[in-house]
């Protein structure tokens, strides 16, 4: 064996030992994430949680309203937000192969995948809130709706790309026109693609705090008008976590590990539902 | 006689009268037909502008919410240090360099580290290894950024500012030029954290683009490479890195996007001070932290302008580089078209 090739051996070696250190090293940050998530939160994981309003500081209390408030806001964005992308993105995989919408379409599209959530709250605030002059339910709707469009866009028009070309024109010869064709082939045969794109949605917006902060802003209280401000479990986690108040951190850390449960759930339901790769790339 | 009878009656009498009508009911289908394509493909092309138009609505209600602030401080805005609420006076450095700076730290972690992660898990994993490692990895993007900033908070600036920062203190801080980024008293928070944290956070997104990247690479340019006798690290950095480069880049620049708007993470651990110093342990103020932070405090018409001209700036920036690397993936996808 000669110098050189030792040599070689050796930074081989070296190299592929330190590419397995930065997977564990991603994977220490998710273990030491998830650990200190349950230690903080499985204490205050209990039935006041859930059937208890936030509580003034120094009392007990649970999160009721922001949960229920999280649930409405988020099934109501993705209420709005899924049939517009997946409008778009039927347009961007089926019609959309000449002229300048589509290319364009996706590439604002892409943009806006990643594009900050903040800016976004910021634009309900300037269009929703300073026009009609007070926080609200449906402000924060608006703003989580924007965040589904994209995913779910993206999504329905990777989707429908995989499905065979020999079926759309299967279809054709049996003179089906083109609408019929869409809805009753193409898009029943990505069907589970779809289905895939709106959960990862879903659980993108159901985390998403700074869209909230100032749109749906928070509220003390048990509410159901989508007019008024109206609590939710990121900001309300937010709060209570920056706060002096102990007893209003353990509620914090009960609604992280709720929330985040929740999140990851979806992620890998998702994932179980279209075993192919991740649909979003 | 019924009406059935009547209509056999009939085209026995006339063949001809009963072809023209089955015709014109055919013609009269396939208009309703044609139609309703009509009407479904531009509901659809409808939406598709919809969201097109969604980021010039974007674009420009920042623009004429900001407008009071950038009619006020013109481009000096942008170079002032100034924050006071007070007297009224704006100026967005410290938000921009605190982004710049926290981002920037977050590539100097993420981006190593992300190879790493992309090589491991397309040469070296076993293949039933492959799917669950790739999972793990990117539920990492997929916990909320509340989380991040909550854990970084409570359990990691602690632990930071006890054991790490000390010792840096002690090491780096001691060398000339580099020590000046590593002075002053370790509190835990500041900007050096929230780099660090928003590295963990990006590492998901760049990994799994480099993945993606690495898998577009031909199996024969690996092939013939293994075949002149070249090791894994040898075919990964003269074949595979070379052929990807494009789409590499393009995958750090979509972890740079993330990292500059990245919001509560980085508002939980950056100390948000609106002052100007080069230590990484100095608390500063990143542009999305300042309007988590004040946004809803602000009554003014000035601090709110200003704020969103704050939000404009982040907008913008973050515009570039995702455009960037749009086109730089784009530029990859056409490459690996035109091969196959």
């Amino acid at each position: 064996m000669s110098a050189l090739y030792r040599k070689r051996r050796i930074i081989n070696a070296f190299n592929l030992t330190v590419s397995l250190f930065a997977v564990l090293f991603g994977l220490f940050w998710l273990g030491w994430i998830l650990w200190t998530l349950v230690a903080h939160g499985f204490e205050s994981i209990g039935m006041n949680m859930f059937t208890q309003t936030t509580p003034p500081p120094g009392s007990n209390g649970g999160l009721l309203n922001a949960i229920a408030g999280s649930f409405t806001m988020s099934l109501l964005a993705t209420l709005i937000g899924t049939p517009i992308g997946i409008m778009a993105g039927t347009y961007l995989a089926e019609f959309g192969g000449r002229g300048w919408l589509g290319p364009t379409t996706r590439f604002i599209n892409d943009i806006l995948l990643s594009a900050p959530s903040i800016v976004i709250g910021l634009f309900i605030y300037a269009v929703y809130v300073a026009q009609v002059r007070h926080f609200s339910g449906w402000a924060g709707t608006f703003a989580l709706s924007l965040l589904v469009i994209p995913v779910v866009l993206k999504t329905t028009e990777n989707m429908l790309r995989l499905v065979p070309n020999s079926l759309r024109e299967a279809a054709a010869a049996l003179g089906a026109p083109q609408w019929r064709i869409v809805t009753m082939i193409t898009w029943r045969a990505a069907r589970a693609g779809i289905l895939t794109g709106i959960l990862l949605a879903v659980a993108r917006i159901s985390g998403e705090t700074a869209p909230l902060l100032f749109t749906a802003l928070n509220n003390q209280f048990w509410s159901s008008d989508m007019n008024a401000p109206m609590a939710n479990l990121p900001v309300v986690i937010f709060q209570f976590a920056m706060s002096p108040y102990e007893d209003w951190q353990r509620l914090a850390w009960g609604g992280a590990l709720l929330i985040t449960t929740a999140v990851l759930a979806l992620n890998i339901l998702a994932r179980v539902l279209f075993r192919e790769k991740n649909p979003l790339q | 006689m019924s009406a059935l009878e009547n209509t056999i009656a009939a085209s026995v009498q006339s063949p001809v009268d009963h072809q023209a009508q089955a015709r014109a009911t055919l013609t009269q289908s396939l208009k309703r037909q044609y139609l309703y394509d009509l009407l479904f493909r531009n509901t659809t092309r409808f939406f598709a502008f919809l969201v097109l138009s969604l980021m010039f609505g974007i674009m420009l209600s920042l623009l004429w919410g900001g407008w009071l602030s950038i009619k006020t401080f013109g481009l000096g805005f942008l170079a002032s240090t100034e924050w006071n609420p007070v007297t009224g006076e704006f100026g967005a450095l410290v938000p921009i360099y605190g982004t710049l700076v926290t981002a920037f730290i977050a590539l100097l972690i993420g981006i190593p580290v992300s190879f790493g992660i992309a090589l491991f898990l397309t040469e070296l994993s076993p293949i039933w290894l492959r799917r669950p490692l790739g999972i793990a990895i990117e539920l990492l993007a997929g916990i909320p950024s509340i989380i991040y900033g909550m854990w970084g908070l409570f359990v990691f600036v602690p632990i930071f500012a006890d054991h790490v920062q000390p010792w840096l203190l002690d090491t780096v801080g001691q060398w000339p030029l580099i020590g000046q980024l590593f002075k002053g008293a370790p509190q835990g928070i500041g900007v050096l954290t929230a780099g660090i944290i928003l590295s963990i956070m990006i590492i998901p997104f760049i990994a799994s683009v480099m993945r993606d990247v690495f898998e577009l690479v031909p199996p024969m340019l690996k092939e013939s490479a293994y075949g002149l006798g070249a090791t894994t690290w040898e075919v990964m950095r003269h074949v595979v890195l070379p052929f990807a480069k494009v789409g590499v880049v393009g995958g750090i620049l979509l972890g740079l996007g993330r990292a500059l708007g990245e919001t509560m993470a980085v508002t939980f651990v950056i100390g948000n001070a609106h002052r100007l110093n080069f230590s990484l342990f100095a608390p500063g103020n990143s542009i999305a932290s300042a309007l988590a932070n004040e946004f809803t405090e602000a009554v003014e018409d000035i601090y709110s302008s200003a704020l969103i001209e704050l939000g404009l700036i982040l907008f913008v920036i973050t515009f570039i580089v995702l455009a960037l690397s749009k086109f730089l993936l784009m530029r990859l996808a056409h490459m690996e078209g035109k091969q196959t």
